[in-house]
């Protein structure tokens, strides 16, 4: 594996296969009444947000911790440079505390890869911008296996905005890597230029791709993005694009429907959409600690230098 | 004054020949006790003349000066360069241009041609006194808002017609401001994955067509900056069969470098307009031999460190350039077979320097003529090492490259600027 997680595309078909088959065994022992294992201890582990977001930070917290190592949450909102205090500085001073790892939360693409090349501990992308999310990707495929049992050859649909979607390109690349079949749906204005390129197929249609998967995962759409003409209406969205509760009717019968939050109920997906059985949802949060324990003790866990 | 004769020159390229100047002009023959330069081996072009230079004074010292610009410019084969208006402040008055160019005569590595705002504070709202620039002792003749579009239409049609009077140019910065809102790197397969907003072709394309439509119908001159489109290659072509009277620079980065080096986040490599596909690339070098564009132009753009180390989309748009420019243009032109040295000669300095109406610069090596030559070695090779550059910012994209021909010697009116390719 890479000495870094920046993004889902670094991952071979063998390394993705090693995280989900750990997280697994980690999910085990997460089942035991005593939930911490050893196998950090003395390592420091940075949680680097620079964005919002609670879920995930916390996921990365309870992960890190339940490996016994040392977490420290740094924490500046907005972006560094309207603060004063530039990425490279907190990277140096990062670097200077030695931290091990540094979990880094940002809002522009590529933040990670900076970082990468300024701090001698393992970067993990925790979502930069509206590039890659790779340990969403991983967990979404946890889940996937979990509950359907295989990821070679499933179907799977992303539908909603791919443009400003970092969970959608991870997703593609590793369902990809993984041997999943997939696609992406949206309106063309939510659609990259170049999305042709893609490892998965196109589709502007969600009726006609929904018959046809095994799986759907619902991407978060911001109302702000009518602001920008991508959409008429959050309204007319809902209607061509929004899973609503006859739309999942025409599903296959074992289909399931994900989503990796924070969701808008009733824009993009329906409230008895995201409740029923078929929603992954819950499961999809609880799973996020177990894979990122995985990732954690594999870039850590090989030498203790 | 000196004389001087470069034993066994190539004038551009030609056979081996002795080239001699004394009082600042090339001479028939070498005056008695004129030095000898012993040029076996080594090209003589008339001296480099850059249409597009940003030399951040007054405003951004920290990042280049008139003094280091230049200094850069003499190490790069350049006699003269056009300094951009967009200082602080900016030059949008007869006394910011008259300023830069006596900084220029004080300097004394190059000529310094101050290029001219085209609006006031490059607001794209109201035209600057381009008439009191063309009177100053700057001389004005090319007027540009660049780093920023004049995409007012209206505005844009006053300012074509008005500069006729003094037979100036207007240099647009084609760039649709709308389509390009936040804009980080071409649009396409690379910002699609890397997850940069997307710069559409079209958005440069878009201007240059109505600019070229406005200037042939109001009949006047207009120079588009740094082409770097197929599209826009395709509208240049269309607009010169018409007659219209428009002329283009493209930028050596835009000759050699493509987008996918923005895989690397490293903003080194963020500029504007962005570097495009390799399909651009083969076509702005085919528009640039065949004259469809008419010459190469560094819109070398030095920034302070402080504005490079950081996330892509904080950091500044631009690279330095001066240094490389001929290496790059011969890597991607003249070993490509499409121009040879006369090739080089033209693009690089008698046609921009005719584009900025300086009539000093940009002249055939011939008896009579300024004596403006760059010395090249065409043989030389070297690897690009930013801590050795003369410009302030060390934001060169090629660090670590090997690029072909040096730079050996620059004379400036018969007075050596660089000699044995370092600063006199
Ligand atoms: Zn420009």
């Amino acid at each position: 594996m890479n000495r870094h997680l920046l993004s889902a595309g670094d991952l071979s078909r063998d390394d993705a296969l090693l995280i989900v088959h750990t997280a697994e065994e980690l999910a085990r022992i997460s089942d035991r009444p005593i939930k911490k294992l050893p196998t950090l201890r003395g390592r420091t582990v940075v949680n680097l947000f620079f964005e919002d977001s609670t879920r995930t930070r916390l996921s990365f917290e309870v992960a890190a911790k339940r490996l016994s190592a040392d977490v420290i949450n740094f924490s500046t909102k907005g972006s560094s440079v309207s603060k004063g205090e530039s990425l490279k500085d907190t990277a140096l001073t990062l670097e200077a505390m030695g931290a091990d790892a540094v979990v880094v939360r940002h809002s522009a693409s590529g933040a990670p890869h900076r970082l990468a090349g300024w701090i001698s501990g393992a970067i993990v992308n925790a979502g930069d911008g509206t590039h890659e999310h790779p340990t969403q990707a991983l967990l979404d495929a946890f889940t996937m296996r979990r509950r359907l049992g295989r990821l070679e050859g499933l179907r799977v649909a992303i539908v909603g905005d791919i443009l400003h979607s970092r969970v959608a390109r991870s997703n593609v690349l590793l369902l990809d890597t993984l041997g999943a079949e997939v696609s992406v749906v949206a309106p063309p204005t939510l659609m990259p230029v170049g999305v042709g390129s893609w490892p998965c197929t196109v589709s502007f249609d969600l009726d006609a791709v929904l018959p046809k998967c095994d799986v759907v995962m619902m991407l978060r759409v911001q109302r702000e993005r009518m602001a920008g003409a991508y959409f008429p209406s959050a309204r007319e969205y809902s209607r061509r694009y929004g899973l609503d509760a006859p739309r999942m009717a025409t599903l296959p019968d074992t289909a399931i429907v994900m989503h990796p939050g924070p969701m808008n109920r009733g824009m993009e997906i329906a409230a008895e959409v995201a409740d029923s059985v078929r929603s992954t949802i819950v499961e999809q949060v609880a799973n996020g600690v177990a894979v990122r324990m995985a990732v954690l003790y594999l870039l850590l866990g090989g030498d203790s230098s | 004054m000196s004389a001087w004769v470069f034993r066994g020159a190539r004038v551009c390229g030609g056979p081996p020949t002795d080239l001699a100047f004394a009082d600042g002009r090339v001479v028939a023959e070498a005056p008695v006790g004129a030095q000898v330069y012993d040029a076996d081996g080594l090209i003589a072009l008339p001296g480099l003349v850059d249409l597009h230079t940003h030399l951040r004074e007054p405003g951004r010292e920290d990042a280049e000066t008139v003094e280091t610009g230049t200094r850069a410019a003499a190490l790069g084969g350049f006699t003269a360069v056009h300094a951009m208006a967009n200082t602080d402040p900016v030059a949008d008055t007869a006394g910011v241009v008259e300023q830069v160019w006596r900084l220029g005569q004080v300097a004394g590595h190059c000529d310094v041609h101050p290029v001219g705002a085209v609006t006031v504070g490059l607001g794209g709202q109201q035209l600057a006194e381009l008439g009191a620039m063309a009177d100053s002792a700057a001389r004005v003749r090319v007027f540009s808002d660049d780093g920023h579009c004049v995409d007012d239409a209206v505005l844009m049609r006053r300012a074509l017609e008005y500069v006729r009077a003094f037979d100036g140019v207007i240099a647009q910065h084609a760039q649709e401001p709308r389509l390009t809102e936040d804009a980080q790197m071409n649009e396409g397969v690379i910002s699609a994955q890397l997850g940069l907003v997307g710069w559409p072709a079209a958005a440069e394309e878009a201007v240059i067509a109505r600019d070229c439509l406005l200037a042939g119908h109001v009949g006047s001159r207009l120079h588009i900056c740094h082409v770097s489109t197929v599209g826009s290659v395709d509208i240049l072509r269309w607009a010169k069969a018409r007659g219209i009277r428009v002329t283009a620079e493209v930028t050596p980065h835009h000759l050699l470098l493509t987008d996918e080096l923005a895989t690397s986040y490293d903003p080194v490599f963020k500029v504007n307009p962005p570097l495009r596909t390799a399909a651009d690339v083969t076509a702005l070098r085919d528009a640039l031999a065949d004259g469809t564009i008419d010459a190469v132009a560094t819109d070398h753009a030095p920034h302070a460190l402080e504005d490079k180390e950081t996330e892509w989309a904080a950091a500044a748009f631009g690279m330095v350039g001066l240094e490389t420019a001929l290496s790059v243009v011969v890597a991607a032109m003249v070993d490509t077979g499409r121009l040879d040295w006369a090739g080089v000669a033209d693009r690089m300095s008698l046609r921009p320097a005719r584009i900025g109406r300086l009539s000093g610069q940009g002249r055939p090596l011939e008896p009579g003529a300024p004596a403006h030559v760059v010395l090249v070695d065409p043989a030389a090779r070297r690897v690009v090492d930013p801590a050795a550059m003369a410009s302030r910012s060390r934001n060169t994209p090629y660090a670590g490259r090997q690029l072909p021909a040096a730079v050996v010697a620059t004379f400036l009116s018969g007075r050596p600027t660089v000699l044995d390719g370092k600063l006199t």
